[in-house]
């Protein structure tokens, strides 16, 4: 095997790496510093996302408006939207773990742009302090995170653009972030590593950074357009100067429906990592993973008018919508399936990581049925805009990705710190989130398809019940991130100690020190072109099976 | 063996069907039943309920099914069986929902036909040459079946304002200017709808319609009541700090009493000044 030839970027930045804890609050270039720094921020503003939800959901606990003056109200949706899109789940399933694993998998002592990547995560606590302290100074946007025309326009202008500049500079740090991915796993392989045989989350990222890069700059374009309406008075989408509400609308969606597979694709990634190590078994289909991933991102570009149904779209595009968007169904349909078959017959450790990933299979297989279901033209008609829809992309984002993010972290806080998680306090974690959750979202659906509006501070007195149960569930949402801090906080101090690879896992970044040293490997990086080949030793002299065939 | 596991699954796949199709008969998660296109979207919401049902059931019990049998017994060591892939199965998994996805596609456009969304809008509006350059969006056509039997009612021509935070109902003919909708049973109806500040929504849960009303682009909804009684009229798209505030009430009534509305608050001719 050749393993002589050796990585550039070694050379380039010898040793500016600072050591010790301090680290993390420091310009650092190592890639596994960024990615804690991307994730704890990330934290971060989720709690504070989160804290916005609980005053949204106080609010709805009564049919009327009491809590707040509706104008914060709104200021307050349009907060917790875009910092739980653009400051928690975007940054951290993309650049935390990204950051942290992939150079692993690819065999790498860093990633491919050191510095644009310390320039990617720099930009995002600036934009996010900004974002809330508008809040403080002049009154925070409040025309959703959607921040449609003409209603962007007409309310105060001062939140308004401080929005646009925030979410413009947290989509330069999501490109930057995408470049530097593609470039790294396409560029800085190991000799003699496949793509074929990369592990999968690699996979999920190539996806995903694609759509970051053809998408995201599409929207940074359109709310450029937007701050020219309202602060030079252009009429590109003010109707009022011959503009076009629903170009923007466009625009507008065809970044932000990809972006929920840019939240939800690595979600996928991540949870092909760990199924496999906790259930003992390879990865079922990989092949077919990789495709569906790919199908998923074309169709994901090409479904974005199925948000716009009901706003003004001729029929033929209508019904284009609704069949593209309903198909990727098929591609994520197979990850599913695949998973499960993942776990048959393995012998599955029933932990916190596989607990919080098979909670996130059956969140999710509820939110994509109703997104099929969302996606024909005549539902739709009915629910848009409604709490049916509330509750779907909850199921998505939250039931998707929240929950593969704490798997994540109960699967990965040994690497991360070289100490366990208490293994009680995280199950305890889970059952109080999966019960939060689902009682917090579902009997959401029953609201919108009898009839109660989203984006709403009151509403008819009939909905006071069940709003009051979700109230209940969002509550116990909020409860349940206490025993995860606890935990976290505790175990890194008195956990029990891991060991290099206490799940003795087979992909790369497992086959180091826990933590890492900087440069990844003491010596040469190990070529694993087998990331998931568990049993294999074991069941050697079975029958032959057809993994012969697939190591051809 | 191979037999039993088949049963098994045939069983359990029986099962889930019969209950998907008796959940969905007797739990009721729509609103009443109040045009000719609201019946037509409960067919096509029992038959996604019922799919989906299927669908979430089976997946779960897979999943819990599995964290349950195949779970590591205290005192295991050692792994599963080494299986990648297998090549049929997955195509089956392929196969098997593109046909659904499909199917459903295909009836939720006869669905939608049946509903008149994929008509060109026979709104009788007046003023031709101003349709020429002004494009009207298409809310949903009047329900296929109603166009066909009711073809000689002559549809009631109502025009619609949307504005912060109220809807303003215009009915040309009389001259009205109201913020209630009053509509006959059993009358089609054509909507034109135009906003004067931010886009709003104009949406009839018991209707089963919405339609955004556009500034600058105004949308048109045609509609047939089929039931007495007063709906609320809900504005579903953010609107400014009143959105949730922003409703008014469709009261659809029998042709007499409609009459006697329309009469009592239209301007009569006589008293032209
Ligand atoms: C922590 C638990 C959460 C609770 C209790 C919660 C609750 C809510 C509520 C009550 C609304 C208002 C719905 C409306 O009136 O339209 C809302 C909106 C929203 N939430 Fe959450 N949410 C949570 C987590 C998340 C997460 C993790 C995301 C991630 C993307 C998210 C994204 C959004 C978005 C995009 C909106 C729409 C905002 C808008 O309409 O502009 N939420 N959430
Ligand atoms: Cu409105
Ligand atoms: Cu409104």
């Amino acid at each position: 095997m050749s393993f002589s030839i050796q990585q550039e970027n070694t050379q380039k930045e010898p040793n500016l790496q600072p050591t010790g804890w301090f680290r993390y609050f420091s310009f650092s270039l190592d890639h596994k510093v960024i990615g804690l720094q991307y994730l704890v921020c990330g934290f971060i503003f989720y709690l504070i996302g989160g804290s916005l939800a609980s005053a949204i959901r106080i609010e709805l606990v009564s049919p009327i408006s009491d809590f707040m003056p509706r104008e914060i109200y709104n200021q307050i949706l349009t907060l917790h939207g875009t910092i739980m899109i653009f400051l928690w789940i975007v940054p951290v399933v993309n650049g935390a773990f990204g950051n942290y694993l992939i150079p692993f998998y690819v065999g790498a002592r860093d990633m491919a742009f050191p510095r644009l990547n310390a320039v990617a995560f720099w930009l995002i606590p600036p934009a996010g302090l900004m974002l809330i302290s508008s809040y403080f100074i002049n009154g925070a946007a409040q025309s959703g995170w959607t921040a449609y025309p003409p209603l962007s326009i007409t309310t105060p202008a001062a939140g308004q653009i401080v929005w646009i500049i925030s979410v413009l500079l947290l989509g330069g740090s999501s490109i930057f972030g995408g470049i530097n991915f593609i470039a790294t796993i396409l560029k800085l392989r190991r000799p003699g590593l496949k793509l074929m045989q990369l592990p999968m989350y690699c996979w999920a990222m190539l996806g995903t950074s694609i759509l970051v890069v053809l998408s995201t700059p599409v929207l940074a374009g359109t709310l450029i357009l937007l701050s020219f309406d309202i602060v030079a008075h252009t009429g590109f989408f003010n109707p009022a100067l011959g503009g076009n509400v629903i170009v923007y609308q466009h625009l507008f969606w065809f970044y932000s429906h990809p972006a929920v597979y840019i939240m939800v694709l690595p979600a996928f990634g991540l949870v092909s990592e760990i199924l496999p190590i906790h259930s003992r078994k390879p990865l079922f289909g990989y092949t077919t993973m990789v495709y569906s991933i790919m199908g998923i991102v074309v169709l994901g570009l090409i479904v974005w008018a199925h948000h716009m149904f009901t706003s003004g779209t001729p029929p033929w595009m209508r019904l284009f919508f609704t069949i593209a968007t309903a198909f990727i169904a098929v591609p994520t349909g197979i990850k599913f399936f695949n998973w499960v078959a993942t776990l048959w017959g393995g012998r599955i450790s029933i932990n916190s990581a596989i607990l919080f990933s098979c909670g996130f299979i059956v969140n999710f297989v509820l939110g994509g049925i109703t997104g099929v279901a969302l996606a024909q033209v005549p539902f739709d008609v009915h629910v848009h805009d409604t709490y049916f829809v509330v509750a779907h992309f909850h199921y998505i984002v939250y039931g998707g990705s929240v929950f593969v993010i704490f798997s994540s972290i109960y699967h990965w806080y040994p690497k991360f710190t070289g100490k366990m998680l208490n293994e009680k306090l995280g199950k305890l974690h889970f059952i109080i989130t999966f019960i939060g959750f689902n009682l917090c979202f579902a009997p959401q659906h029953w609201l919108g398809l009898n009839g109660m509006p989203r984006r709403v501070a009151e509403y008819d007195p009939q909905f006071a019940l069940v709003n009051q149960i979700s109230s209940i569930g969002a509550l116990l949402m909020a409860l349940s991130t206490l025993p995860f801090l606890f935990n976290v906080i505790y175990s890194a101090i008195k956990g029990e100690e891991a060991g290099d690879n206490p799940w003795q896992a087979l992909t790369p970044e497992w086959l180091t020190s826990s933590p890492p040293p900087v440069e990844n490997w003491v010596g040469e990086a190990p070529l694993v072109t087998k990331p998931y080949g568990y049993g294999e030793e074991e069941h050697k002299n079975d029958e032959p099976t057809n993994n012969e065939l697939q190591s051809l | 063996m191979l037999p039993k596991t088949a049963i098994y699954t045939i069983l359990i796949s029986l099962t889930l069907i019969l209950g998907g199709i008796w959940a969905s008969d007797h739990l009721s998660f729509l609103p009443a039943v109040a045009s000719t296109n609201a019946p037509i979207y409960d067919e096509l919401f029992k038959v996604l309920f019922v799919i989906g049902t299927i669908l979430f059931v089976g997946m779960t019990a897979l999943v819990v099914y599995s964290l349950i049998h195949f779970r590591k017994k205290p005192g295991e060591t050692g792994d599963g069986l080494p299986i990648e892939d297998n090549l049929p199965l997955e195509i089956l998994w392929t196969a098997i929902p593109a046909i659904v996805i499909l199917f459903v596609g295909l009836y939720s456009y006869d669905i939608y036909e049946r509903m008149g969304g994929m008509q060109t809008l026979n709104h009788s509006h007046n003023n031709e040459s101003e349709m020429v350059h002004q494009r009207l969006w298409g809310g949903i056509g009047s329900a296929k079946q109603e166009t066909e039997s009711l073809q000689s009612i002559p549809v009631l021509n109502i025009e619609l304002t949307a504005m912060q935070f109220a809807f303003l109902f215009n009915y040309p003919e009389g001259e009205i200017i109201s913020g209630e909708l009053h509509v006959p049973l059993g009358q089609p109806v054509s909507m034109r709808m135009e906003s004067k500040d931010v886009i709003h929504a104009f949406w009839v849960p018991e209707f089963r319609l919405k339609q955004d009303v556009i500034p600058g682009q105004p949308t048109i909804l045609n509609f047939t009541p089929t039931k007495a009684g007063r709906y609320p009229i809900i504005c579903a798209e953010l609107c400014g700090p009143y959105h949730g505030g922003m409703r008014s009430t469709v009261v659809v009534e029998q042709p007499e009493e409609y009459q006697s509305w329309f009469q009592k608050n239209a301007k009569q001719p006589e008293i032209e000044l």
